[in-house]
């Protein structure tokens, strides 16, 4: 297992937000975390992220405890993620967004970086290739040079993965990445995923759009109120009475 | 002087300078509640209050006139620098926010430079009269004075805030804005409203202080400061434990100040500025904020 | 890139010319001054542009600076050319001693802090007489002399200063385009995804609070070398807001930014301490201060990017300023 996530709460004031969930997420595979609002899934993208710390529960990434160790550590271990909302650098380039998420395949530190040594410009060099690489596959290497603030915002969410993927994870976690897309966008962006996943990248997915879960997503895990209320295939997830009765009430939220 | 004496002498002194703290950290408190801003000028209230009241004192105006005037025209001030300067770039940072206040703050010292000069002044004492004697230990009447109007204006917030219906709307409008739409209140005209009460205070309280400090132009920055610093020990949002912070660092000055060094003085404030601040931002009276990521 | 080729030698020739071109000692101090100035600033641009922290407290590192050359060469009788290395290490030590619980706190939390820790340094000068000579200072510094090369009339000192300026310069180009100043600029920009980004953005916070600190402290002991006196009256609280001010002046972020920013409010200062006795006679003291605080106020409230981007608003205006004040979204 890729990660594995076990008794994992969370109270904010008396309020469990997460209460003793526990899933795994095989790699190389795209798990789903579906649920109404309030549910607890952007709270644990933040508890694996290390955003905020849990009050109870492990969460182990190719075997290694992550609980107690901070956001940095946790993405040089190989774990990065997207925002709900876009918390892009909206004052960089496309191109410098994605560099700075390519900051942990960099070694040159700072007072190296006030001198101008042939084996920083080697790096910064080979990372702007990378760099310039993942724009092309995610198609926006023409807005290199445009400042992010400036892109559509289809555009800005893809860039938002692009800076996910930069730095060579092997665990993203998507919040929400077709919030706010036409419907071609949303197709592409699915195709996109399940290309990754052919990499053999493994992702988490937080996502109210129902049609792109059941098409990209292996497992699905659905919440309500912070707890685990079902586990399975998108199919087995569908025909689940609990599943059902939690939607019901929240129509407008299923596609 | 007995060293007993002179403990109580160096706590009756030190109250009044907590009673000084606890008046502007009150100021301090009341607009960073409701606004959100913490005025880095409100200490230039202060030293423009005593040194207007001076100047029209001087100029042979009854103290009872001289001290209404100036604390409306310090009000004016506040509500003035409030539309001019606060309300102008509403939606900005916090820090931005800080810094305009901080130049607020160096324009009005700089101002009263020109106007005052360095030259020190003094009012004459409220009351006639000298000093009572209180076991051993020489209190100055004035002394009286400052703590009546703390005491009058920790009474009068709560009375507002707790028992007025105003007082309750704004209370609920600094917790939901939207809600204080719906009850009428505007946010504008309560930060307003706030600005301008918390130069009348600054003002009364810079004239109650001035027949026993020395009134300059630049007073205003160490008194605006220890204000900060009595609000921070009462976690800034807290009126009871602005008051409670301002005694505190009153009396612990004093102490310093009369056992120690009178050079310490200023850098205690400071040290517990900071020791607060890096330990418990929270205040070491005030309760705890919650936090949000 | 042929910009650069032309522009940069065209810089040092004409800076090289300066004191052949003005014969005043009254200018050529103003230049020294603003030259000065204008590394301490870089320091603080770094600091409050790229990172978004600020500090109403650098009068402080800039005083510390002053204060170690003078009391190595007067006190204790060091080399001059050891002293100056020292004045930058200092300020150094003391920001990375005070740095990290520091930059923990946030925007009105750490403005308080470190304008308490400026207050506080400032006392101590004014206080610790037995080592810093009280309010009066200390007199008889030592010209710096490098290796045979006495640094004693205003035309070396203010090669000296303008050439230091320039590496400087050359370094924090070369800092703010590396991987470094790209991190620094997403802590301003959402410390949480520079996190996620593998930033260590205590650590890097940290980092440029100390090369912040060394500037200005360098700034101080040139400073020291330059009067040959030091009292505590240029580092107090003002001196601070000056500091903020030049930055803010000059347009956070941007690389001409100190450098302009230092220009204009030494130059503005001058000119009031002439305007200002003509139209109020018999004014004296530190009057500039209102216009200070003036044009600080007007330029938060209306133009916070700065003056330096001037030319930039024409075409795209940013949305929010960079630098000052975290946008503080949720997750």
């Amino acid at each position: 297992m890729l990660l594995e996530v076990k008794g994992l709460t969370k109270f904010f004031g008396g309020v469990a937000a997460v209460k003793d969930v526990g899933f795994k997420v095989s790699k190389g595979s795209i798990f789903a975390l579906i649920g109404p609002n309030g549910a607890g899934k952007t709270t644990i993208f933040n508890l694996i992220t290390g955003a905020l710390p849990p009050d109870s529960g492990t969460i182990r990434f190719e075997g290694r405890q992550l609980v107690g160790l901070k956001p940095y550590q946790i993405a040089a271990a190989g774990i990065t993620r997207t925002f709900q909302n876009l918390q892009l650098f909206s004052g960089m380039t496309v191109l410098e967004n994605v560099l700075t998420g390519a900051y942990l395949k960099g070694r040159t530190g700072f007072v190296k970086s006030l001198f101008c040594l042939p084996s920083k410009n080697r790096e910064d060099k080979r990372i702007k290739e990378e760099a310039l690489a993942l724009l092309e596959e995610i198609g926006l290497e023409e807005a290199a040079g445009l400042p992010a603030a400036a892109l559509p915002f289809g555009q800005q969410r893809l860039l938002e993965i692009a800076r996910a993927l930069a730095s060579g994870p092997r665990l993203v976690l998507l919040d929400e990445p077709a919030a706010g897309l036409n419907s071609t966008e949303t197709r592409s962006l699915a195709a996109y995923l399940k290309k990754l996943r052919e990499k053999g990248l493994t992702m988490l997915l937080i996502e109210h759009d129902m049609e792109t879960v059941m098409e990209v997503a292996d497992r699905v895990l659905v919440l309500n109120f912070g707890h685990v209320i079902a586990e399975g295939t998108p199919q087995e997830v569908q025909a689940d009475p609990e599943v059902i009765k939690a939607y019901l009430g929240e129509d407008d939220q299923v596609a | 002087m007995h060293i007993a004496d002179q403990l109580l002498q160096l706590l009756f002194t030190g109250l009044t300078l907590g009673s000084i703290y606890s008046l502007i950290a009150l100021a301090l408190v009341t607009t960073f509640n409701i606004t959100g801003i913490l005025n880095l000028a409100q200490g230039e209230f202060v030293a423009l209050g005593a040194l207007l009241a001076v100047s029209m004192y001087a100029a042979g105006m009854p103290m009872a006139a001289a001290f209404t005037v100036s604390v409306l025209l310090v009000a004016m001030l506040g509500g003035f620098l409030e539309r001019f300067a606060i309300h102008t770039a509403r939606g900005a940072s916090g820090l931005t926010l800080i810094i305009i206040t901080i130049g607020l703050s160096i324009s009005l010292r700089g101002l009263a430079l020109l106007i005052w000069g360095t030259e020190t002044y003094s009012l004459p004492a409220f009351s006639k009269g000298g000093p009572l004697f209180i076991g051993g230990a020489a209190v100055n009447p004035q002394s009286l004075w400052i703590f009546g109007l703390t005491a009058i204006t920790l009474a009068g917030l709560y009375a507002f805030f707790e028992l007025t219906y105003w007082g309750k709307a704004v209370k609920a409008s600094v917790i939901n804005r939207a809600a204080a739409r719906l009850v009428g209140i505007n946010p504008h005209t309560v930060s307003f409203l706030a600005f301008t009460a918390s130069g009348a205070l600054g003002a009364a309280a810079g004239i109650f202080i001035a027949p026993i400090t020395m009134t300059t132009y630049d007073m205003g920055f160490m008194l605006g400061l220890k204000g900060f610093v009595a609000a921070v020990i009462g976690g800034l949002s807290n009126v009871g434990g602005a008051v409670l912070g301002g005694i505190l660092l009153g009396i612990l000055e004093s102490y310093s100040a009369g056992l120690i060094s009178s050079g310490l003085k200023d850098a205690i404030a400071i040290i517990i500025l900071l020791a607060v601040l890096l330990i418990r931002p929270e205040g070491i009276i005030g309760a705890i904020r919650e936090r949000k990521i | 890139m042929w910009k650069k080729a032309i522009l940069r030698p065209a810089a040092v020739l004409l800076l090289f010319a300066v004191p052949l071109l003005i014969k005043s000692n009254y200018l050529l101090s103003i230049l020294i001054v603003i030259g000065l100035y204008t590394i301490i600033v870089q320091g603080l641009g770094i600091l409050m542009g790229y990172a978004g922290q600020v500090s109403f407290g650098h009068a402080a590192f800039f005083g510390l600076g002053g204060y170690t050359v003078a009391i190595l060469t007067t006190r204790f009788h060091w080399p001059t050319v050891l002293a100056l290395p020292a004045a930058a290490l200092l300020p150094g030590v003391i920001a990375a001693i005070i740095g990290r619980p520091t930059l923990k706190l946030r925007e009105l939390y750490l403005a308080l802090a470190t304008l308490g820790f400026g207050i506080l340094v400032h006392i101590a000068f004014t206080e610790g007489k037995e080592l810093t000579g009280g309010p009066s200072g200390i007199t008889g510094i030592p010209y710096l002399s490098i290796g045979g090369l006495t640094f004693d009339s205003d035309i070396k000192f203010f090669y000296l200063v303008w050439i230091t300026l320039f590496l400087i310069l050359a370094g924090i180009n070369n800092l703010v385009r590396s991987r470094v100043g790209r991190a620094l600029r997403a802590i301003s920009e959402s410390e949480h995804a520079a996190e996620n980004a593998g930033i260590d953005t205590a650590k890097l916070k940290l980092q440029a609070f100390i090369f912040s600190a060394l500037l200005a402290g360098l700034a101080g002991g040139l400073y020291a070398f330059y009067v040959t006196f030091i009292s505590p009256s240029p580092f107090g609280f003002h001196a601070s807001v000056q500091f903020v001010l030049m930055a803010v002046i000059g347009g956070l972020g941007t690389f001409w930014g100190p450098l302009l920013g230092a220009a204009v409010v030494v130059t503005l200062g001058e000119f009031l301490r002439w305007a200002v006795p003509l139209v109020i006679p018999g004014a004296g003291g530190e009057y500039q201060i209102i216009f200070f605080g003036l044009i600080l106020v007007l330029l938060m409230i209306f133009r916070p990017e700065g003056l330096g981007a001037l030319g930039k608003c024409l075409k795209l205006s940013p949305e929010k300023m960079p630098g000052t004040g975290i946008p503080s979204k949720d997750i």
